[in-house]
């Protein structure tokens, strides 16, 4: 069922509703047969968006292109794009058959063509058994099938999936997550993924754009925004962070040393390699993924390229596959992930109160050309449970589950 | 005696009560209309000869025919206006929708005999002659309120995510009303119609006031006939008329089934 393929690009979409503005001067292009994530908290956007692109709702400027064809002003039933919806909208007088037969029968094909087409969409998503059944009778994971098998069967050039694994249990959503995968290489289309799950944005997709306040923040690989967040908001909403205040205070050939307020008096020193270009004096953030910090009693020797400070241990938590120790230095609270693999540091498991060596390598200090904010502050910004998310505009954004 | 079980005995007593008190008048209803005496007092054995007496009567006939006709008629009307007015009054683009819903409410509490005069007097300031379509129109006046309200309520619950579905997949509006928001409608259709069929067939004090002389309903000839004294037949009339309610029931319930899955 490979077709060839059209992109698609969107070109500074805004929309708002009644004064708010959800979409903000969007432009992005979306490759052919990516599978692409618009991540964000709620109420950032991304759904409108998705919903623009479906039809569903009209932009106030800018235009959607597929192809060569601008579709920004078609009605949805004229777009070759299908959505799958979040608590997945199928029709409760229809068969599961029916439901998936629907768009052929709007458009009148004869029988045995619909028939042929349909059982081999109910087999792309297992559900041939399932077919006689209403929506009321099966289970969460089988509409889930059923939408997506109806979503297909027109044969769009784009899917749209809207939060479509939040009404899932975990399991069952770690399960749909590969099955969606799985599809999207059977089918080969484009798939535009909106979720508010930084996980399932990261395991799924080819590129994420990770949103907020109606613009994209971020766009790329996920590794690539993971590793290498271009502001706070992304460095704090993908994964876990520290996030600490900085300012430069040397440039040497290849590296920068800074100094990190600690609270009061106390400070520390770290280096950083130049992802962006500082000045000396600038006042900066820098972000350290929490695992990429070691964590031992021993002090380490080899210090070069090595950021090494002295803190000490307020809590320590087993979650299985690691433990996370909440490290204090000074006022700051460093999240440090360990993974239980003790053969290469301290013999002994580590103590609440005990001091520690934290050390990590300087590619890792990730700088963030923007200064942390006031909400963030010293003593604060590491603490383990994560406060309300700050956004650059001082607006409070709350943190998605 | 276990703490629990006085109030389970207090309980049980109350529903007795309720169910005595609902159910042994029409139980007496329905034996003494197999009572072989022309009053009712006491048992005088069995017969059947007032049902014989109702169906010779042309008058019971007629009325009956009437109370079918009109019924029939404007649950027809009623219903068809009932779909009209819900899915305008459930259009947000039409401005003066909450005070066109609160007017379509406004009968359910007005005393019907209020309707029944107000109607009265309206024909009879238009000089329409009292008859038949004067009943019609009275019933439809009365039954719109709760077919309105009854088709609202269900559309109320309609999930408008169906619609954008059926939009997305190809279907024009007006295919989608008819594959999707219509299917999804006609359970509560049927029960709006099925509540306007039972209101117009009792209906007395409106069709009181609207019917003239020489155009009886059931109901009307029933309390005529209890003025003249002839109960009995009003016995036999009475018991079919449970009979056949119980059928109405029933098979509201089988249509709800079949129409819910």
């Amino acid at each position: 069922m490979r077709r060839a393929l059209e992109e698609i690009r969107i070109e500074h979409l805004t929309k708002s509703f009644d004064g708010f503005v959800a979409v903000n001067d969007v432009s992005l292009t979306i490759k052919p047969g990516e599978l692409y994530s618009f991540l964000g908290p709620s109420g950032c956007g991304k759904t409108t968006l998705l919903r623009m692109i479906a039809g569903f709702e009209t932009p106030l400027t800018g235009r959607i292109l597929l192809g060569n064809q601008d579709i920004t002003q078609l009605p949805p039933y004229k777009r070759q794009v299908n959505t799958i919806f979040q608590n997945y909208s199928l029709f409760p007088h229809m068969t599961v058959y029916e439901n998936v037969a629907f768009a052929l029968r709007i458009r009148k094909l004869p029988n045995p063509e619909i028939d042929a087409r349909v059982r081999e969409m109910l087999q792309l998503v297992k559900m041939e058994d399932q077919a006689a059944k209403y929506p009321n009778t099966i289970s969460g994971g089988q509409k889930q099938r059923v939408a997506i098998a109806r979503a297909l069967i027109n044969k769009p050039k784009v899917l749209l999936l809207d939060e479509p694994l939040a009404a899932l249990d975990l399991k069952l959503r770690q399960h749909m997550l590969i099955e969606l995968m799985n599809i999207h290489d059977a089918v080969g289309i484009t798939f535009i993924y909106v979720t508010h799950d930084q996980s399932e944005a990261m395991s799924i997709s080819d590129r994420v754009a990770v949103m907020n306040q109606g613009n994209i923040i971020q766009s790329g690989p996920p590794d690539d925004i993971y590793e290498r967040p271009a502001s706070i908001f992304s460095a704090y909403f993908i994964g876990d962070t520290n996030l600490i205040p900085a300012e430069v205070t040397s440039i040497e050939e290849d590296y920068v040393d800074l100094k990190c307020q600690a609270g009061g008096q106390d400070s520390f020193e770290i280096d950083s390699t130049f992802n962006i270009k500082p000045e000396v004096g600038q006042k900066l953030t820098v972000s350290l993924r929490p695992e990429k910090i070691a964590v031992s009693r021993t002090k380490p020797t080899e210090l070069d390229d090595i950021n090494v400070i002295k803190g000490v241990i307020e809590d320590i938590l087993y979650l299985g596959t690691h433990t996370q120790y909440i490290v204090k230095v000074g006022n700051l609270k460093f999240r440090v992930f360990d993974q239980h693999k003790r053969v290469y540091f301290d013999e002994a498991a580590l103590d609440w109160e005990e001091p520690v060596w934290l050390f990590w390598h300087d590619t890792d200090s990730w700088l963030i050309d923007e200064v942390t904010p006031a909400g963030l502050d010293v003593g604060e910004i590491n603490v383990f449970e994560r406060p309300i998310q700050m956004s650059r505009g001082g607006k409070r954004i709350p943190r998605s589950e | 005696m276990k703490p629990g079980s006085l109030y389970r005995r207090l309980n049980l007593s109350a529903f007795t009560l309720v169910m005595i008190f609902l159910y042994i008048p029409i139980l007496i209803l329905i034996i003494f209309s197999f009572n072989n005496s022309k009053i009712v007092a006491g048992w005088k054995g069995f017969t059947l000869k007032y049902y014989l007496l109702l169906f010779q009567n042309e008058q019971i006939k007629l009325a009956f025919q009437h109370t079918v006709m009109i019924a029939l008629t404007s649950t027809l009307v009623s219903t068809i206006l009932g779909v009209l007015a819900a899915l305008g009054l459930e259009n947000k683009r039409f401005k003066g929708r909450k005070v066109l819903r609160a007017l379509v409410y406004v009968p359910l509490i007005m005393p019907d005999i209020l309707m029944g005069v107000s109607l009265a007097l309206l024909f009879n300031f238009l000089r329409v002659g009292t008859g038949m379509l004067t009943v019609f129109i009275a019933h439809v006046t009365f039954c719109l309120s709760y077919t309105v309200i009854v088709i609202q309520s269900r559309l109320e619950g309609f999930d408008y995510s169906l619609v954008e579905a059926a939009m997305d997949l190809g279907a024009k509006p007006w295919l989608i009303f008819w594959k999707v928001k219509f299917p999804l409608m006609v359970p509560g259709i049927v029960a709006a119609a099925l509540l306007a069929f039972t209101l117009s067939i009792d209906d007395f004090i409106i069709t009181f006031f609207t019917s003239g002389r020489g155009f009886d309903t059931l109901p009307i000839y029933v309390e005529g006939a209890i003025r003249r004294g002839t109960i009995t037949t009003i016995n036999a009339l009475s018991t079919l008329m449970v009979g056949f309610t119980l059928l109405l029931v029933i098979t509201t319930k089988r249509i709800r089934k079949l129409l819910l899955n």
